[in-house]
């Protein structure tokens, strides 16, 4: 049976750890707003982007840039984004767990990873699988240019024909308490569905010509895929971890009040059996 | 119809500028170009420069990295990298940039894949002295 002294203790420090856990929530639910500012602020820009390419790649054939043809080789590059922090859920394992998935039901191929955050970089090298880089997501806003590396990594091996396909992991910011993780296939670049406005809008007249145009805007496509999915991973990291700090203060919560009941209950039993052993003792000397 | 358009900056980071004008000036590719409303449909590559805007009596400047411009009838939208006004410009900062871009470029040549990238830097950073110097003299 635990002494006193002991419950004490063990409620002293489940109260430091709901201490922490409630400031890493507040931190979280400071940067979770920050973070999904961010997304709105980045999306008329890929938007735009999106409707670009849709209305010119439906123009231009599937063999007029090697960003968007088929090669239909087996090398598949996987780019998966997770956070360089843990304490944040089941976050990173449904991330990791996904590109397990992906890779199972591709069959066999010749599969390689490029990591970004500290959590899938570790998995991987355990894991064995072929590993083109790994990256940190750095602590502080994501940045654009840090996208713009990794596109730019990624374009090259594409371009060097060391990958055939390339398919990008993330984890989608639905909403504080929601984020799921999505699997994208990025390069080759297949067009979008074209809407009925982009046609309509019709002819552009390009300069430089419509080729020089879609060369330059394809590698910006995939910087912005990149961008994107380094915010909405920021921003369901950040989502994880306020959740599940909630939930460990809530327990930790529980937990003290279990512990003082106890706590209480065994300093009544000492005190009454003190006073037991005061009466039994003046009976005796009547 | 109306002698005004709308002209909208964007940058992965901000919508820098959504604002009616009645003309703008951009660096295109290959050469400069102004837009008026009722503009023919037009896209076009941007290389580092500067967005002059005219907006009544107020005449706005941005300085801009490579991006490109969709041109409408009534709409101009303008995709870059990096976008600041002149307000936001950090002289020192800019002066710093070229200085290490050009050190960068004199180490590289024409063929060297990041040749393209560092030119940008530096032109980029050139057009940010240029908007708070002209502004000011």
């Amino acid at each position: 049976m635990a002494s006193l002294k002991d419950i004490k203790r063990r409620i002293k420090s489940v109260k430091n750890t709901r201490q922490i856990t409630k400031a890493m929530k507040m931190v979280s639910a400071a940067k979770l707003k920050r973070a999904q500012d961010e997304i709105v602020a980045a999306r008329p820009y890929a938007e735009k982007m999106l409707d670009l390419i849709a209305s010119l790649a439906s123009k231009a054939s599937s063999d007029s840039h090697p960003l968007l043809e088929n090669r239909g080789g087996n090398r598949v590059g996987l780019l998966i984004f997770t956070s360089d922090r843990g304490l944040c859920g089941s976050f990173n394992s449904q991330i990791l767990r996904n590109a397990e998935r992906f890779l199972r039901e591709r069959g066999p191929v010749e599969a390689s990873v490029y990591t970004i955050g500290k959590r899938g970089g570790e998995y991987f090298k355990r894991r064995g699988l072929k590993i083109i880089n790994s990256k940190n997501m750095g602590s502080g806003r994501p940045q654009y240019g840090s996208a713009a590396e990794i596109a730019s990594d990624i374009i090259g091996a594409y371009m060097r024909n060391e990958l055939d396909e390339v398919h990008i992991i993330f984890s989608e910011f639905k909403s504080a308490l929601t984020q799921r993780p999505v699997v994208q296939k990025l390069l080759p670049i297949s067009a979008p569905e074209k809407d009925e406005k982009a046609a309509e809008e019709g002819d552009y007249l390009y300069e430089p010509a419509e080729g020089g145009v879609l060369a330059a805007l394809l590698p910006k496509y995939v910087e912005v895929q990149a961008f994107r999915a380094l915010l909405e991973t920021s921003a369901s990291e950040h989502g994880a971890r306020m959740t599940s700090m909630d939930s460990a203060s809530k327990n930790a919560g529980q937990m003290i009040s279990g512990l003082t009941l106890v706590y209480n209950r065994l300093r009544q039993a000492a005190i009454t059996k003190e006073l037991m052993e005061i009466i039994g003792g003046a009976e005796a000397l009547k | 119809m109306a002698n005004t358009f709308k002209l909208e900056v964007v940058t992965p980071q901000r919508r820098l500028l959504s604002l009616e004008v009645e003309e703008m000036k951009a660096p295109g590719q290959e050469g400069e170009f102004g837009v008026l409303a009722g503009h023919t449909p037009f896209l076009t590559v941007l290389k580092p420069g500067e967005i002059v805007y005219k907006s009544g009596a107020e005449t706005g400047v941005l300085a801009v990295s490579r991006g490109y411009a969709e041109v409408l009838p009534e709409k101009t939208t303008v995709l870059v990298d990096y976008a600041l006004p002149e307000s936001e410009i950090d002289a020192d900062k800019a002066k710093a940039d070229a200085q290490a871009a050009e050190d960068a470029l004199k180490a590289m040549t024409q063929e060297d894949p990041a040749y393209q990238m560092t030119l940008d830097r530096l032109e980029y950073a050139n057009a940010r002295l240029r908007v708070k110097e002209g502004l000011k003299g």
